[in-house]
């Protein structure tokens, strides 16, 4: 393991236990007087951490996936339709939950993974075949506008004011009030998701080259193509299904590592797994530390806020580059 | 069988019509011919990366298209004419790419011996992006090497590189050749054809029409059949300069 990696490690393994104790009520590890501590730890926070870092870790790879598929670094998951597709399916049941149904508090993940394979499915069926990643991009890109008008449709037409502000404050994404159910659907899927992200490391270096010197390096489109949308589909569909949509995190850390690698994009896709943990670990307990009347921060206004200038940064450095 | 990278009757429609040939390891091939020709869709069939529509592309007598992608990968090193690399990566790490069809890294002895045959060392961890063209066409040209295939199909190698570096490149092309590997480069420069190559095959309009000796194929009859233009060759062979005489306006195609 090499020191960047060693060293995301560690600020990991150091800001974990620090996140379970920070909070509306902080834990003193030395002196437990609080009544609640353990139950706080073991079914609040420590669930919460382990989300942090299942999502952080399968957003941020997937984020490195993308601009390494599509060489280019202003790439982000979102780009594929997948998070807004999940969120589509999240609404629907948001939507049908004012009305009632029979599968409860698995009724959400479940719709949202329904349209993040949705998404899938039709990105497949359009851009699978011959595997080209401007057609790739066009098709997520149609399937990121219909799932948007389709979700403002569904919130345009929600059943009742309840429905509607539960459908908008879910939205703005969180990890708030999130359980070990949670854990339980966003960890086996983004594990698989990593695993088919991992498998596209040596095409995506070779996509470096541009798509024809990559296929004249043995880089089969189509396998490639399948492994991108079941790894980002699986990633980005869990983490939905387990925390709404969280922005910029897939844009963000791959720019914070890529400077400590050698470019490539196989180095960037550690690297990106720890740095998405923790910037969602640190992230996460700040929203909790921030006083505001009417809860905490939400953490998808809270990256959105880092992350829209940090596109208007790059995008400004990058305008400099191309003069 | 026969030996080496064969077409038979290829035909990629709109590009290229009916091309047969033979070509030869051991030799610098050069194709040429005017903008449109085809030259580029042939080199991507004869690498076996566009299919044909009909005909075959055949590699030692098998057809390229039944060779699985890895294999082909290792036999046939291609060079895209864009030379467009992203990530401004570092000269080793790039050349180090030529060895992913093995599976190998950066600390594979190719990849030094790659960089040491194109005279990189001193660049090795230098940012593509501050290359000069001739540094950069030669870092793309060393991970082609970097991956020892038998063949080397180049699209347009010398494009954008002045006099001097489109010799060095012309000069390190015949170099492998001459140690027995298949050299096929599409080039715009006839000049670098002539005194070159071992072998030319003109192009127009998709098809065949000049294939042989230097002298033969870019004979001053082929010149004006073709490129429209009235040219004379001047100086000794080996060191050759076309004097263009008379250009007419060239055929809409």
């Amino acid at each position: 393991m090499n020191r960047l990696n060693l060293s995301l490690l560690s600020a990991l393994a150091l800001a974990f236990p620090l996140s379970l104790l920070a909070g509306r009520v902080w834990i003193d590890p030395f002196h437990p007087v609080l009544p609640n501590a353990a139950l706080i730890l073991a079914e609040l926070r420590l669930p919460r951490a382990c989300l942090a870092v299942i999502i952080g870790a399968g957003l941020g790879v997937a984020g490195a996936v993308m601009q390494g598929f599509l060489r280019n670094p202003l790439a982000d998951p979102g780009l594929f339709g997948i998070a807004p597709s999940a969120a589509l399916g999240a609404v629907l049941s948001l939507w049908l939950g004012a009305l009632g149904h029979p599968l409860g508090g698995w009724a959400l993940p479940t719709f949202a993974l329904v349209g993040a394979g949705g998404a899938m499915a039709l990105l497949g069926l359009i851009a699978g075949r011959g595997g080209s990643v401007a057609l790739f991009t066009l098709a997520g890109m149609m399937i990121a506008s219909l799932s948007g008008a389709l979700m403002s449709l569904a919130i345009s037409l929600a059943p009742s004011p309840f429905a509607l502000s539960e459908i908008v404050t879910w939205l703005m994404g969180a990890l708030v009030d999130r359980g070990w159910d949670d854990v339980l659907i966003a960890a086996p899927l983004t594990a698989l998701g990593l695993a088919a992200l991992w498998m596209t490391r040596p095409a995506l270096d070779a996509l470096a080259l541009g798509e024809l010197a990559a296929r004249s390096l043995g880089v089969n489109p189509r396998v490639l193509t399948g492994w991108i949308i079941a790894g980002v589909g699986l990633t980005v569909g869990a983490s939905v299904a387990a925390a709404g949509i969280i922005g910029f995190v897939g844009l963000m850390v791959p720019h914070f590592v890529r400077p400590f690698t050698d470019r490539l994009p196989s180095s960037l896709l550690l690297p990106s797994a720890l740095a998405g943990a923790l910037l969602l670990l640190v992230a996460d307990a700040v929203c909790r530390l921030v006083p505001l009347a009417s809860g905490e921060l939400r953490l998808g206004i809270a990256l959105s806020l880092i992350g829209a200038p940090f596109f208007c940064a790059l995008l400004l450095r990058l305008r400099r580059e191309l003069a | 069988m026969s030996a080496g990278l064969t077409a038979e009757g290829l035909t990629v429609i709109g590009r290229c019509h009916d091309v047969s040939t033979a070509l030869a390891a051991g030799q610098l091939i050069a194709i040429c011919g005017p903008n449109g020709a085809g030259k580029s869709s042939l080199l991507a069939a004869l690498a076996g990366l566009i299919a044909a529509d009909s005909g075959t592309a055949r590699l030692d007598g098998a057809p390229l298209a039944s060779l699985a992608a890895r294999e082909r990968a290792r036999t046939i090193g291609y060079l895209p004419q864009s030379g467009e690399v992203a990530w401004n990566l570092e000269v080793e790490a790039l050349v180090a790419l030529g060895r992913l069809p093995w599976g190998g890294s950066r600390r594979d002895p190719a990849v030094a011996g790659a960089i040491a045959a194109m005279e990189l060392e001193s660049l090795r961890h230098r940012p593509v992006g501050t290359l000069s063209g001739g540094e950069r066409a030669r870092t793309l040209l060393a991970r082609v090497l970097a991956g020892a295939p038998r063949w080397i199909l180049a699209d347009e190698p010398l494009a954008s590189l002045d006099l001097g570096h489109a010799a060095e490149v012309m000069r390190l092309l015949a170099a492998q050749a001459a140690v027995g590997r298949g050299v096929v480069v599409v080039v715009h420069d006839l000049a670098m054809a002539m005194n070159h190559a071992d072998r030319v095959l003109v192009l127009d309009s998709g098809t065949v029409v000049a294939d042989g000796p230097p002298d033969v194929a870019l004979a001053e009859d082929v010149l004006a059949r073709v490129w429209q233009v009235e040219a004379q060759w001047l100086g000794a062979p080996g060191a050759r300069a076309l004097g263009l005489i008379s250009a007419a306006t060239p055929p809409a195609r």
